[in-house]
């Protein structure tokens, strides 16, 4: 489904991005974990077309569709969905009739019909109890005044409604309690299908004990340097990621010598 | 929820929506102004000599007149004996059916969208049409007309209900207000009456939509709305103007009378042509608007959407004489390319306990300027008087600008003054948020304004916030980069 190429992206000048590689196929679930600064969010931002990082070289397909030449919206009805770190607030704009607007913009890119005022009020219904979303936040002004926990919840909400074909999930899970982050994984989990995939991009190996990925990938310093499956997760969180960093370091004076 | 789909289906159009001229014979005035001119609108409206007497007291005031020099902006020349002071339609007979109507002038009211239709008239709707000067049809007269409710064009009230409009006409602008209030004492051609008898509560949204067609010809609309004791009306007034290049003066006054217990409504939706992108063309909008709570218990409102024009000079203003009245102004006014706002209110506390509260809305793209000019003032006797107020600009870009001019005057240490303040700009983070979810910049900008002129897009009728919301997404077409 989407298929990362040599991605190298600069953010003012700075190379940040040097050359990722990552495959994920329908129905599977990657976690990319990595230490502060190595370069996940920016990996999420790039994918989802933010503005102002600059891709240097590489290829990124979605489904035989070059991602790359498209703009952020047009990425998202093909069905790019990011979950974001720190959802904005858009004062006065209904969730619901941001949601509306959004689903039928998608809708028609999708050449489906629009829904009817009924339908669409009965699916937000379905899928607020999916993810256990209440009622009263979904007709708040979009995260205005939310919580952090709210907010990310409102994203897996927003997430249920427009259902995307690739969930990149950016760090979901920080700011989370317990209670909040197994809501947010139970919803995940009842969401994932056959058909779609999930990138979980965290720092702890916390989420993934509700969320079991497929593959767990270790970025450092705007590369892939290691990829597993969630045992490599659980040696992560065992030893923390200074063995890998040690490790690197060795192999780096071994390739100068 | 469907306010917004209708107004997201609309943001394809990219000119102007309104600019085309409906060619119909025009009765019109020699161009210049004079006594004779005067006389000739009087004549040709057989007014009764009181009223042409007044108008030449308001001309006499405006030939002495300066203009005025504090506004935000540079006055623009304005050549006042260039203009044309009258232009009627020349099918002057009163039409019994709207097939009788002449057939341009039904295509361009529907170009318009103007709810004359049978269907629009069922959703409540009594429409009183301004085109060009005179008015060509009233609906619903005889429904209003069993309650008491006297719905007309100005000169029809002269001649049907002369005592009622000598005696409130000119008592809350004065002839000598400003200097165009002055010119429109002089020169005005026609607008709208409205008086509703004691403890009438009308029972329709009261609707006029003025519109300017004839080339060269100002438009000076007088309106006077008399709310006598425990009475109601809500009254829109919407505005839209064919495309035009020379620059048009439009200078009206509106007068509003709350007796005890009564209250008025009124809401603008204006939308006159802004100019081209840089700044050709486009409506002088120099209105002065004021309402006098006169009784106790009494309440005004303004809501105004000021989308349009090149220049707008505008101040609806509230007098609140009698004991426990109040007054609301909510205003949200969008300047893009080139246009010009300088909008605000003016709130005088004369009576004790009297309660105000103003909420403006500016929004600037483009290289335009907006501004907000307000004053509170407390009287000596406006014990525990309250404001509240609260002033918000937005900007979109970085070649726009917004200004804040807030006065408070306070001669009683009751009262109660609290104003706020904040200026934003609309974040590439919410546009970048919006966008992942599937919608473009435009649509990402009208959804992120409408939002925030909700409070004020609130207080208007359904239908006509769908309006508003529309104009506001049409006004800043083209303003994200």
């Amino acid at each position: 489904m989407l298929s990362i190429k040599n991605l190298h992206a600069n953010i003012e000048g700075k190379e940040i991005l040097k050359g990722i590689n990552l495959e994920v196929k329908a129905g599977e679930v990657h976690a990319i974990m990595g230490p502060n600064g190595s370069g996940k969010s920016s990996l999420s931002s790039v994918l989802a077309g933010r503005e102002n990082y600059e891709v240097t070289e590489g290829e990124v397909w979605l489904d035989g569709k070059n991602l790359l030449d498209m703009k952020p919206e047009e990425r998202a009805r093909e069905g790019v969905f990011l979950a974001f770190q720190y959802p904005v607030e858009i004062p006065g704009v209904s969730n619901i009739n941001f949601l509306r607007t959004a689903l039928s913009e998608i809708r028609i890119h999708r050449n489906l019909p629009p829904l009817s005022a009924k339908d669409f009020l009965k699916m937000t219904k379905e899928k607020q109890e999916l993810v256990e979303f209440e009622a009263k936040l979904a007709n708040r002004s979009l995260n205005q005044g939310f919580s952090g926990g709210e907010k990310k919840r409102n994203e897996v909400f927003q997430l249920a409604m427009l259902d995307p074909k690739l969930s990149i999930l950016d760090e979901t899970d920080s700011g989370l309690d317990i209670d909040a982050l197994r809501i947010v994984s139970n919803g995940i989990n009842k969401l994932r299908t056959a058909d779609n995939a999930f990138v979980l991009i965290t720092h702890y190996q916390r989420l993934l004990e509700y969320i079991v990925p497929d593959f767990v990938h270790v970025l450092y310093n705007g590369q892939i340097v290691r990829s597993g499956t969630k045992e490599l997760a659980l040696e992560l969180e065992e030893k923390g990621y200074d063995w890998l960093k040690e490790e690197l370091r060795g192999q780096e004076s071994i390739n100068i010598k | 929820m469907e306010k917004d789909d209708m107004m997201l289906d609309e943001l394809a159009n990219k000119e102007y929506e309104f600019g085309f001229v409906t060619d119909i014979d025009m009765d019109i005035s020699e161009v210049g102004l004079s006594e004779d001119t005067v006389r000739f609108i009087s004549g040709k409206k057989n007014e009764p000599q009181w009223l042409l007497d007044w108008r030449m007291k308001g001309l006499k005031a405006f030939q002495k007149e300066e203009m005025p020099k504090w506004q935000n902006f540079e006055m623009p020349e304005i050549d006042f004996q260039s203009i044309s002071y009258y232009a009627a339609p020349k099918k002057q007979a009163k039409y019994a059916s709207l097939d009788e109507v002449d057939p341009e002038l039904l295509k361009t009211f529907e170009k318009l969208g103007i709810p004359m239709s049978e269907q629009k008239q069922l959703a409540g709707v009594a429409v009183d049409v301004v085109f060009d000067s005179v008015s060509v049809s009233t609906t619903y007269k005889e429904h209003l007309n069993e309650m008491g409710i006297i719905f007309c064009s100005i000169s029809e009230a002269v001649k049907n209900h002369p005592d009622l409009v000598q005696k409130y006409l000119g008592t809350v602008v004065p002839h000598t207000d400003n200097v165009f209030a002055s010119l429109n004492t002089a020169v005005f051609s026609d607008g709208s009456f409205v008086y509703i008898p004691k403890g009438v509560r009308c029972p329709m949204e009261l609707s006029t939509y003025f519109r300017i067609n004839a080339e060269n010809t100002g438009q000076f609309e007088r309106t006077l709305i008399i709310a006598d004791e425990d009475s109601y009306v809500s009254y829109l007034e919407g505005c839209t103007a064919p495309m035009r290049d020379e620059n048009q003066l439009h200078a009206a006054v509106v007068e509003l009378i709350a007796m005890k217990g009564a209250e008025i409504k009124y809401s603008t939706v204006q939308n006159w042509y802004p100019g081209d992108k840089d700044g050709k063309g486009g409506i002088f909008n120099f209105v002065t608007k004021r309402g006098a709570c006169r009784g106790e218990h009494s309440k005004i409102s303004w809501t105004q959407v000021e989308t349009g024009s090149a220049i707008t000079w505008k101040y609806p203003s509230l007098i609140l004489q009698g004991d426990y009245s109040s007054g609301e102004f909510y205003s949200v006014a969008v300047t893009n390319n080139k246009q010009i706002a300088d909008t605000g209110t003016k709130i005088h506390h004369l009576g004790a306990h009297t309660k105000s509260r103003i909420i403006s809305k500016g929004i600037s793209a483009g290289e335009g300027q907006n501004s907000y000019r307000g004053l509170v003032q407390m009287g000596s006797k406006a014990k525990n008087a309250r404001n509240f107020t609260q002033c918000d600009s937005l900007l979109i870009g970085d070649q726009c600008g917004a200004h804040t001019f807030p006065y408070i005057e306070s001669k009683n240490n009751t009262a109660t003054i609290e104003h706020e303040a904040t200026t934003s700009k609309i974040g590439e983070d919410q546009v970048f948020y919006l966008n992942q979810r599937g919608i473009d910049s435009e649509q990402a900008i009208a959804l992120i304004v409408n939002g925030y002129a909700k409070e004020v897009l609130n207080q208007l009728p359904m239908e006509f916030a769908v309006e508003a919301q529309k104009l506001l997404s049409l006004t800043l077409e083209g303003s994200v980069g």
